[in-house]
């Protein structure tokens, strides 16, 4: 082994001399390159979360129902009826900026291996993007781009793709977010782990061969040869649902014939970081042969071959009695499936090429010896303590022609145009699909459903980030209750700019605090979740965007609710204390041009209570429609609820003391119901408040202290219809 | 039911059909016996990545040598999407299936006009209207103009699209052979079984296969 | 004039169509080996010489035809 003579090599690969030493004290000696490329991998931010670990202790992982918490490829949940939900929300920004229908589309990929891993099945994705604003036409191609590749990758491996949310933003112009979530189901006893166990036992690679792929920033360290090109280095990686579909089933067959002690996914930096876990969690050593691994392509040296990025693989721990059942179901799926290595006593991973030691890695050093940073928050001087003044704001005259502006928003407006793209369907549990306030999928052929969502909002957060992170939570968790489901856990994406200057250090703590407090306050348990950080061009980061996925559990599947009234529902309002304020509205940025002032506090503990008032509601089959109050306010929730059936005609309390903030204000946790006249007795016992009826008319009232909206509902449907289709012709 | 590598709807065929009454037999896209059934579905899905064209690679696999020969000796037949696709190419229903008009893949409920009565729609008069699900990119039935009118006369148009969804000749959504015991179509009957998930239209299609099947096996 | 623009997967990019094309040509027998499948473009050009539609037909191949992180593209010009 040769040690590193120029010593700037550990900074071309992004470690600090600082970290430099470290790696000197944990080996005992300089490292070789072969060692310097996996140390400079998993100590990256992607891998070691070396800025957020700390942070990230702030949050609640346990609970009754959490099966596994963070620190697996996903998080497990009980949902009762001997079945466990695995899921997670991952972040592919970056990739996807460069290439955005790669990006996606691996993005996918990558969160559906981490669900399998866990030896679930795969049942529904949801997506959450962010964009610059539709009239960029970077923003135009970025966003056209993300959404095929998303719907490639999910439709060609047959899991439906059952909601998510998009958003348009300046502050994402630069730096699009693709953040995806999967949820899987499986038996609780069917719980896997990626927990390496058993000297003697091997290490077994199968799914696609392994090329040069997403070897990106090592490739400094590639031969010091002069005419090496860039061709040879691609730092795309290119999805293959194709191969992700054997690999899909080949994975389950071999889980449900008990042939695996442990399964694994090959995510960022390959080898490197999937087998220093397994020996991590299972506290053992691996020897690995790399000269083994199936190559795609010639000559590639062996640090390569550990760092790969290649897609569609997965690594296993096998018994050896095991290995020909195990090679027989690969070869049935024509997977190529060898063994790589061996599981060994001890804490160090060994890597050989051609009988020759390569590089000895110790395995705590690099999983748990990455240094974790903390930040220095600073209060950033824009925030503000006070709200807007409302008196600044001129009340407009045309309340109806308000709410059609804000039906045709882009934030706002149908995004049937986007989930007309993802095939629904496949599965037979889509109980609800999109457009509504959550997805349920039925755990066919069990009659229990699971309820998911996922929800946030960068701009709110940039006003203010504990509140805006809190707000996240108790979005997504409301809008899983408004689908008749129990809130049951959380998984969460931070998506930040550069934690190491500007606004981010506070951004992410408060944004951090604000989760905890909210989940706290419901107790949820936050049992998986992603950091993105650096998501910024130019020393300006993107608005702070948490992204929080909620799982919610329905008893039956037939308690499920939609978001749609019937015509002759009673509407009815069932709303938390507090007030809707112009602050960070879309209201405030469509109308009004302008983001300012400071959001209300969500008050997720009387957020809870009423997520508990709708469960029990839907139990009791009262409900026919539930619709959270969200972007665009009261009118706004109203309007999309009544599209369906043609007609709604409400007056609702003018809360915030001007109609135009109590009709369009945000920041305020309440749900518009529609039940049958029989049973508005029952949902007022639960808090409600009679403000109407839906009718089919074809005219949307609503009534507010003496303003009055009276528009066409067709008028409304074709605001809402119309925005993504004719901004996305061609 | 047949499964090639990238076959996402089986397991949802597999339901369909023990709703409607059949009993569902696995089959592999490597097996060259279809295990004496009585019908053949080929569901929908990916198969082989849909690399080259859809349905190309699938429609040489060993499992099709047999299909085949089921199909010539009168066999009961339905290819659903992908398994459509595999049928238009394997020359067992005429014409292909092209990129959608608009260029992207399409996911919603459509409304079918069922064209003729047949046993594959579950003996619906003319004009019906069945809601199934349609999810497809490459779902544009094309076939040359004088092929399409003697398609047309001989009535093997079964099912049409009440609004032209992805640019199809003739609006057409479900053809059949001209012996009539093969039936593909782009639509999803086999997500139309189920009244919690919406419209049950599909029943009588897959109801369809069943019902032929029992011909057969008696 | 008239040229052919052939796309092509670069030199090491996964390319999953080549690879499912290339194992199902051998699992019916036939002894091909490292497909890599692309795309053919036939256009035509106004141009006075053989190498300004060589140029023109290179720009739109980079700018629209290949996506340069990918894929790699030959330009062939049908002279007379």
């Amino acid at each position: 082994m040769q040690s590193v003579a120029a010593t700037e090599l550990h900074r071309r690969l992004g470690l600090t001399d600082g970290e430099f030493a470290r790696i000197v004290g944990d080996l005992g000696r300089s490292p070789n390159a072969f060692e310097l490329a996996v140390y400079s991998l998993l100590w990256s931010e992607h891998c070691g979360y070396k800025h957020s670990a700390l942070l990230l202790r702030r949050l609640p992982t346990t609970g009754a129902a959490v099966l596994q918490g963070p620190g697996e490829n996903a998080g497990v949940v009980d949902v009762g009826g001997g079945l466990a939900i695995a899921f997670k929300v991952e972040s592919h920004n970056h990739p996807s900026a460069v290439e955005p229908f790669q990006g996606a589309a691996t993005g996918v990929g990558g969160i559906l291996r981490d669900i399998f891993a866990m030896g679930a099945r795969p049942i529904a994705i949801l997506d959450s993007l962010r964009f610059g604003t539709l009239d960029s036409e970077r923003a135009r191609r970025l966003f056209d781009g993300c959404v095929r590749g998303v719907a490639h990758y999910g439709n060609c491996v047959g899991v439906p793709n059952v909601g998510g949310e998009v958003m348009f933003e300046p502050g994402y112009e630069s730096n699009c977010l693709v953040n995806a979530m999967c949820a899987g189901v499986l038996a609780v006893a069917d719980l896997q782990s990626a927990r390496a166990a058993g000297p003697g036992n091997l290490v077994v690679l199968f799914g696609a061969q392994t090329g040069r792929d997403g070897i990106g920033g090592a490739s400094v360290l590639a031969s010091q040869d002069l005419d090496d090109d860039l061709e040879k280095r691609p730092s795309v990686q290119i999805g293959d649902p194709f191969t992700g579909k054997k690999l899909i089933e080949c994975s389950l067959e071999l889980v449900a014939g008990g042939l695996l002690v442990s399964l694994q996914d090959l995510g960022a930096a390959g080898l490197a970081s999937s087998t220093s876990e397994m020996a991590s969690k299972g506290q053992v050593g691996l020897e690995l042969d790399l000269d083994r691994v199936p190559l795609r392509e010639r000559g590639m040296e062996p640090f390569e071959i550990m760092i790969s990025e290649s897609q569609e693989r997965m690594a296993a721990v096998v018994e050896p009695s095991q290995l020909d059942a195990v090679a027989a179901v690969c070869a049935r799926w024509d997977l190529p499936c060898t063994v790589i290595g061996r599981v060994v006593d001890g804490d160090s991973l060994v890597c050989r090429y051609d009988g020759e030691i390569v590089g000895v890695l110790g395995v705590a050093s690099l999983v748990d010896g990455c240094p974790r940073y903390a930040v220095d928050p600073q209060r950033p001087q824009r925030l503000s303590d006070e709200p807007a003044d409302v008196a600044d704001y001129a009340e407009p005259d045309d309340l109806g022609a308000v709410l059609l502006d804000l039906l045709a928003a882009p934030n706002i407006a149908s995004k049937a145009w986007v989930y007309g793209q993802y095939d629904q369907f496949v599965g037979s549990g889509s109980v609800v699909r999109p457009g509504s306030d959550a997805a349920v999928v039925r755990l066919t052929p069990s009659d229990r459903a699971i309820a998911l969502s996922l929800d946030g909002n960068g701009r709110r957060v940039w006003l203010d980030p504990r509140r805006g992170a809190a707000e996240a939570v108790c979005e997504a968790a409301l809008n899983v209750a408004c689908a008749g489901a129990t809130p049951t856990a959380i998984t969460n994406c931070l998506n930040f700019g550069n934690p190491e200057r500007g606004e981010t250090p506070y951004m992410l703590t408060e944004a951090i605090e604000g989760i905890a407090e909210a989940c706290e306050a419901f107790g949820l348990p936050v049992v998986s979740g992603n950091v993105s950080l650096y998501n910024e061009t130019a020393f300006t980061p993107i608005p702070p965007t948490p992204t929080i996925g909620c799982l919610g559990v329905l008893e039956a599947a037939d308690q499920a609710v939609r978001h749609s009234f019937a015509a002759g529902d009673t509407i009815l309002l069932l709303a938390a204390p507090g007030a809707p304020a112009i602050d960070g509205s879309e209201y405030q940025r469509t109308v009004h041009g302008r983001t300012e002032g400071r959001i209300p506090d969500r008050n997720p503990a009387a957020t809870a209570t009423l997520c508990q008032s709708l469960a029990t509601a839907a139990r009791q089959g009262l409900l026919s429609a539930a619709h959270d109050v969200s972007d665009g306010g009261l009118a706004v929730a109203i309007a999309e609820a009544a599209l369906a059936c043609g007609g709604a005609e409400v007056e609702v309390p003018d809360r915030a003391g001007r109609p135009d903030v109590s009709l369009f204000g945000e920041g305020h946790s309440a749900v518009v119901v529609g039940c049958a006249a029989h049973h508005a007795a029952a949902v007022e016992a639960l808090g409600g408040r009679r403000i109407g009826n839906a009718t089919a008319d074809g005219r949307i009232r609503i009534r507010c202290a003496g303003a009055a909206i009276d528009i066409a509902s067709t008028a409304a449907a074709a605001a809402f219809e119309a925005t993504l289709p004719t901004a996305m012709v061609g | 039911m047949v499964t090639f590598p990238g076959t996402c709807d089986d397991r949802d065929a597999i339901r369909a059909v023990e709703i409607c009454g059949g009993e569902a037999v696995p089959l592999w896209h490597g097996d060259d016996d279809l295990r004496q059934v009585d019908g053949v579905f080929l569901p929908g899905g990916f198969s082989y990545g849909d690399h080259l064209r859809c349905g190309a690679i699938a429609s040489h696999s060993p499992v099709m040598a047999a299909v085949r020969d089921f199909a010539a000796m009168g066999g009961p037949v339905l290819g659903v999407c992908n398994g459509f696709q595999v049928l238009c190419e394997a020359g067992l229903l005429p014409g292909i299936l092209q990129r959608n008009h608009h260029g992207r893949f399409n996911c919603l409920e459509a409304d079918l006009v069922v064209e003729r009565t047949a046993a594959w729609t579950g003996d619906a008069a003319p004009g019906t209207v069945l809601r199934v699900p349609v999810k497809h990119g490459e779902g544009a039935w094309y076939a040359p103009d004088d092929a399409v009118e003697r398609i047309e006369a001989s009535g093997q148009v079964v099912l049409r699209y009440a609004d032209d969804i992805n640019g199809a000749a003739g609006r057409v959504a479900g053809v059949c052979n001209e012996a009539g015991n093969v039936f593909g179509l782009m639509p999803h009957p086999e997500h139309a079984v189920d009244p919690l998930l919406g419209s049950t239209d599909g029943r009588s299609i897959v109801g369809g296969l069943v019902g032929l099947a029992a011909v057969v096996g008696t | 004039m008239k040229v052919t623009v052939l796309v092509r997967p670069k030199d090491g990019i996964l390319d999953p169509q080549g690879e499912a094309i290339d194992r199902s040509l051998q699992g019916l027998g036939y002894a091909s080996r490292g497909v890599r499948a692309g795309k053919v473009f036939d256009l035509e050009l106004d141009a006075a010489t053989a190498a300004d539609a060589r140029k023109a037909a290179s720009e739109l191949a980079d700018a629209v035809l290949a996506n340069a992180l990918i894929e790699q593209f030959e330009v062939i010009v049908h002279d007379g």
